[in-house]
């Protein structure tokens, strides 16, 4: 190679791109071509210059957030479309939502009208694929997460070596209140957990109850007032409020 | 009956795409040189990126990422901003010879990140491409030239006159 096309690659020997014996020749001119030397000095001194002072854009935090709720609902839309029972299981959720609606708008009774909350309010999780907004099995990201979000800190644990392992949590809204929702499942069954502060009541050991097909236990510990909603069956339902009262 | 656990697909897309936004975002960054235009192109890019995720073969994420991120960015600045994209660069035309940097112009300083971007963004798009894909990501040959779908030897002649254009605009803000 001669001075001048030598100068044509000097970029590429500064980048390290070349082959081996074309950066060896390179190199050999190098020693005896001041031009080139220089040349070569000054892009690797650009090179410093621009990257000295972290000049690369970081990607803001809100739009990592977006693009992750973006790609979830992206995720679950298309999987709803290949799958025939997610359909009519909305369709049925669908149906249940409007009866429970039209169901606690005949209720008197403020307890009965909190159970029928509860219910809708575990339809709704399943209908808008809005099940968690924070999904981990792991009970020391699921607690934290509640952090500053509501006024207590609820108790969390995974039960997964039990067969009910931990989804996830979300934040409800609940006979006016911001509640907690932990979400466990038992096989394909999803189980909702409400907690809601009861300032002052004494504990009540659970009571189930039975509801458009819903089992719902409720219970009352530590001042917590608790429901568990699945359309899991009653026994093991119990079973597994035995395991979060223990 | 209902699906919880979250989609492989999305689990396999977040680990093998999303550690490369902050790359996607810089490259958007420079090319649509404001902060919003570069939010929806990453934003449009990512669920593209997702929607052709089976179309990847499992070579190079994120070559394959920021391709998606150029085209996207190209796409979104021929529609609403046509006057950037006039420029045209023809290889030859240009010469073929690379320019050499002029040695009085030498950099003695280290430069200031806004004094370094606000440089950058003087530079033409398919320089501010190849600059910021090798300066700032530390992008191969090789992976520049897929992303910007030219020719090695193309990316090799823009990155020497990019760098010496550049070399220009530092020295005179010195």
């Amino acid at each position: 190679m001669n001075h001048d096309e030598i100068r044509e690659l000097l970029h590429a020997y500064a980048d390290d791109e070349l082959d081996l014996v074309s950066a060896r020749e390179i190199k050999q001119h190098l020693q005896s071509c001041h031009d080139c030397r220089q040349a070569t000095e000054q892009i690797r001194a650009l090179s410093e210059a621009l990257t000295s002072d972290a000049p690369a854009y970081r990607v803001p935090a809100h739009l990592r957030r977006n693009i992750r709720a973006a790609l979830r609902r992206e995720a679950k839309e298309t999987e709803r479309s290949f799958s025939p029972w997610m359909i009519f299981a909305t369709g049925a959720a669908c149906a249940l939502v409007l009866f429970a609606f039209v169901f606690s708008q005949t209720r008197t009774s403020s307890g009965n009208a909190v159970v029928d909350q509860v219910i809708a309010n575990h339809v709704r999780s399943l209908l808008a694929m809005h099940l968690v907004d924070v999904a981990s099995s792991d009970q020391h990201t699921v607690k934290p997460w509640f952090d500053g979000k509501v006024d207590f800190a609820p108790d969390v644990h995974d039960f997964a070596m039990s067969g009910f392992p931990l989804i996830g949590g979300r934040l409800d809204y609940l006979n006016g209140k911001t509640a907690v929702a932990l979400v466990y499942q038992r096989n394909k069954h999803p189980i909702n957990i409400f907690i809601l502060p009861a300032s002052g009541a004494g504990d009540r050991s659970p009571t189930s109850s039975a509801r458009r097909g819903y089992n719902i236990v409720s219970w009352t510990h530590r001042e917590m007032n608790y429901w568990a909603v699945s359309d899991l069956n009653e026994t093991e339902l119990r079973n597994f409020v035995a395991l979060l009262t223990q | 009956m209902f699906r919880l656990t979250e989609s492989p697909r999305l689990g396999e897309f977040e680990r093998e795409v999303l550690p490369h936004l902050d790359a996607a975002y810089n490259l958007a960054r420079f090319l649509m040189r404001n902060d919003q235009d570069a939010e929806d192109v990453v934003q449009e890019a990512s669920l593209r990126a997702f929607r052709f995720f089976e179309n990847f073969r499992g070579e190079n994420s994120r070559a394959w990422f920021l391709k998606i991120v150029r085209n996207t960015s190209f796409t979104a600045l021929k529609k609403n901003r046509p006057e950037e994209m006039n420029v045209v660069f023809d290889e030859e035309l240009h010469g073929a010879q690379t320019p050499t940097m002029d040695p009085g112009a030498a950099i003695d300083r280290v430069q200031d990140r806004q004094t370094v971007r606000a440089a950058i963004e003087q530079l033409p798009i398919e320089f501010r491409e190849v600059v910021t894909l090798r300066e700032l990501e530390g992008a191969s040959y090789k992976e520049i030239a897929d992303v910007a779908g030219v020719p090695i030897g193309t990316v090799m002649s823009r990155l020497a006159r990019a760098r010496n254009q550049l070399q220009t605009i530092l020295s005179k803000t010195k």
